[in-house]
C-alpha cells in the first residue's frame, strides 16, 4: 500500500528547528511519507504543499506561544483550497503561560482541528492517533 | 575551418562569419527576415551584405538558430501557482520558449478559449508531485484536448497520473510526449528532461511549421531556439570549458523589440547570515523573458508601467516629446532614433526602466522579519548581489551613447532594498551581437567560441 503523506512544519514566525526534525524522523520511521516544510511556515505554504502532494494530513507544530493566533482560519482556508476534511493536527507549546489544556483543546477544536496535543506529548501517542485516523 | 552562423530573428536575420584558424569574427551582417514569403530571401540578402565586406565566403559549416514567426510560443500549466506552475514556466523559459501564459489549478472554459486564441506551438502540462494530486492534471489533459488547435504537449507531471493522461491524449489523437516530472518531490526541481523534450519537439515539429525547412536542409546541425543558443553562450562564457576557465558568475540582459530577456549564470545562494530560504530552488542557468517589456512591439505595455513624468524629469525631456516618440515607435516599429537626439535620450531612458524591471523580476527578494529570536532574513529566488559582471545585449544598448547608464538599472539601489540585484557590477557589452552565434558554435568548438567571446565581449 502507498505510504500516507503528512505535511508538517513549524507555523508562523517560530524558528524552533530541532523538534521539527525529530518529529519528521520519528514519523518517517513509523512508515509515513513526510513533507517537512521546516520552520517559519505560513498557512498558505502548508496548504500549497498539501494540494500539490495530495496529502492525507497536516501536522502543525508551534513552540513559541503564538500557535493559536497562527492557526486561526487554517481550516477555512483548507476548505477553500479544496482540501475538504483533511485531518489537521497541532502540538507543542500552543499558547502562552500555563493555561488549562482542556480549554486550549476546546478552542482548537472549535477552529476545526482534528487533534490537539499538550506539551510533552510522546510521539508514540501521535503515531497511534494517526494510524487510527488513517484506518477510518 | 570556417563557420557561418545564422540567427533568424523576428525582425532581422543576422549572419556571423567566423575564421577558426585566426579565432576571430570576420564580419557580421543583418537583413530583414522574410518568413512570410521565403526565409531564404532574407538569408541571401544578408549573405550578400556579408560578402560585400569580405568577398566570397566559403564556409565549412552552417549553424542556425531561430526566433522567427513569433519564436517558440508556449503555454505552461501546473497545479499550485508557486509550485508546479512556476516550475513549468521555468522549464519552458530555460528551453528558450516564450511562455505567453502560465495556468494553475483546473483551467476554466474562459482559459480554454484564451489558449485557443494564443494558439501556442507547444504546451507544457505539469501538476502534482509524484504520487501527489492526479485529478487536476488529468482534468487539464482532457480540457486541452478539447481545444481545436494544432499544438504538441509535453506532459511532465505526477508520474502516477501518466497512464491516464496518455489514454486521454491517445483517444483525442493529439500529439504528445510524456517525460519526467518537473517536480518529482515537493520543492525539488527537475527541469532538464522537460527542457530536452521541448528542444526535440522544436526540431521535429516547429521548424517545418515555421517555414524553416529549407534552412534546416542547408544547415550542418539542428536549428535551435535563439534564446537557448544565447543561454548556452552565457553558460560557456561564465563557466568556460574543461581546460579553459570562464569569466565567472554573470548576468546578461537582452533588450529586444518585443521582449526583454534576462539570463543569470550563478548558484545564487544567500550571501548573508541568518538567512532562511523560502520557495522553489532555482536553476543555476536561469532565463526569464518579459513579454510586456520591449522597445517596439511591447512598448505600449512598457510605457504603461513607467511613471512618464518621473522619466521626463530624470532625462530632462518634455513629456509631450516622450509621448509622441512612444506613439511613433508603436505605429512604426522600424523607427530608429538619430544619434545625439532627444529621441535617443528617451530610448535610453525607456530601456533603463525595461532593464530594471526585467532584472527585478528575475532576481530573488529578501524580507526582514523579527522573531522572538532576533532578526531573520527570508530569501526567495536567486541572490545575485555578489555577481560581478553584467552583460548588455541588444540594439538599444549597442547604439546607446551611454550604455552603462542603461545597464545601471541592473544594480542594487536604495529605493528597492528587497531586490537582490548585483551590488557593484562591472558592465560589458556584446557589441556585435555574437551571443547566439557563439552559443551555436560552442556545440562544435567550445574553445574557439570561448576565445572569441572573451575577445569581443568588453
Amino acid at each position: 500500500m502507498d505510504k500516507k503523506v503528512i505535511v508538517t512544519g513549524v507555523i508562523g514566525a517560530d524558528v524552533h528547528a530541532v523538534g521539527n526534525k525529530i518529529l519528521t524522523y520519528a514519523l518517517e520511521e513509523a512508515g509515513f511519507k513526510m513533507i517537512n516544510l521546516g520552520v517559519m511556515v505560513s498557512q498558505e505554504e502548508f496548504i500549497e504543499a498539501a494540494v500539490e502532494t495530495n496529502a492525507d494530513a497536516i501536522l502543525v507544530s508551534s513552540l513559541y506561544g503564538h500557535g493559536e493566533i497562527d492557526c486561526y482560519g487554517l481550516r477555512d482556508k483548507c476548505d477553500e483550497a479544496g482540501l475538504k476534511d483533511i485531518p489537521l493536527l497541532a502540538g507543542g507549546n500552543l499558547v502562552v503561560g500555563k493555561q488549562d489544556f482542556e480549554e486550549v483543546e476546546k478552542r482548537f477544536m472549535a477552529m476545526g482541528f482534528t487533534k490537539v496535543y499538550p506539551p510533552n506529548t510522546q510521539l508514540d501517542t501521535t503515531i497511534a492517533d494517526l494510524n487510527i485516523l488513517f484506518s477510518k | 575551418m570556417k563557420y557561418l552562423t545564422a540567427d533568424f530573428g523576428s525582425t532581422y536575420t543576422k549572419l556571423t562569419a567566423i575564421d577558426a584558424a585566426k579565432a576571430q569574427i570576420l564580419a557580421t551582417s543583418t537583413a530583414f527576415t522574410t518568413i512570410e514569403t521565403d526565409v531564404m530571401e532574407g538569408y541571401n540578402n544578408a549573405l550578400q551584405l556579408l560578402e560585400e565586406q569580405i568577398g566570397k565566403f566559403d564556409y565549412n559549416q552552417l549553424l542556425c538558430c531561430s526566433s522567427a514567426a513569433g519564436g517558440l510560443k508556449m503555454v505552461a500549466l501546473g497545479l499550485v501557482p508557486e509550485l508546479t506552475a512556476k516550475a513549468a514556466k521555468m522549464a519552458a523559459s530555460s528551453a528558450g520558449a516564450k511562455v505567453v501564459k502560465t495556468y494553475s489549478f483546473e483551467i476554466s472554459k474562459t482559459e480554454q478559449d484564451e489558449i485557443f486564441t494564443i494558439d501556442p506551438d507547444l504546451i507544457l502540462l505539469c501538476g502534482g508531485t509524484d504520487g501527489g494530486n492526479k485529478e487536476v492534471i488529468i482534468s487539464n489533459a482532457k480540457k486541452l484536448c478539447q481545444i481545436d488547435r494544432n499544438f504538441s504537449t509535453i506532459v511532465a507531471g505526477n508520474k502516477s497520473a501518466a497512464s491516464e493522461v496518455e489514454a486521454v491524449y491517445i483517444e483525442s489523437g493529439k500529439d504528445f510526449v510524456i517525460t519526467e516530472n518537473v517536480m518529482p518531490e515537493f520543492n525539488k526541481l527537475n527541469i532538464e528532461p522537460a527542457k530536452q523534450k521541448i528542444k526535440e519537439l522544436f526540431i521535429s515539429k516547429i521548424i517545418d511549421a515555421k517555414g524553416l525547412h529549407k534552412v534546416q536542409q542547408m544547415a550542418n546541425s539542428e536549428i535551435i531556439p535563439t534564446p537557448l543558443a544565447v543561454l548556452n553562450g552565457c553558460e560557456l562564457l561564465s563557466k568556460g570549458t574543461a581546460t579553459t576557465k570562464g569569466i565567472g558568475d554573470l548576468m546578461a540582459i537582452d533588450i529586444g523589440g518585443a521582449t526583454t530577456d534576462v539570463y543569470s549564470i550563478s548558484a545564487g545562494t544567500p550571501t548573508f547570515d541568518n538567512a532562511m530560504i523560502k520557495g522553489l530552488p532555482e536553476p543555476y542557468n536561469k532565463r526569464t523573458v518579459e513579454g510586456d517589456l520591449g522597445m517596439r512591439y511591447s512598448l505600449g505595455s512598457l510605457a504603461d508601467e513607467i511613471d512618464i513624468d518621473a522619466l521626463s524629469n530624470e532625462i530632462k525631456v518634455d513629456r509631450d516629446v516622450i509621448d509622441k516618440w512612444i506613439e511613433t515607435c508603436k505605429a512604426f516599429p522600424n523607427t530608429l532614433a538619430k544619434e545625439n537626439s532627444a529621441h535617443q535620450t528617451i530610448e535610453e531612458g525607456l530601456a533603463k526602466y525595461a532593464l530594471k524591471m526585467a532584472v527585478e523580476r528575475h532576481t530573488g527578494k529578501v524580507e526582514t522579519t523579527f522573531t522572538p529570536f532576533g532578526q531573520m532574513y527570508i530569501v526567495s529566488g536567486k541572490d545575485l548581489t555578489e555577481v560581478e559582471l553584467v552583460v548588455g545585449i541588444g540594439g538599444v544598448l549597442v547604439n546607446a551613447e551611454n550604455p552603462n547608464n542603461i545597464l545601471e538599472g541592473s544594480k542594487a539601489d536604495k529605493q528597492n532594498l528587497m531586490s537582490l540585484k548585483p551590488k557593484s557590477p562591472k558592465y560589458l557589452l556584446d557589441k556585435k551581437y555574437i551571443f547566439a552565434s557563439m552559443g551555436l558554435l560552442c556545440s562544435l568548438d567550445a574553445e574557439l567560441a570561448l576565445a572569441i567571446m572573451k575577445k569581443e565581449i568588453k
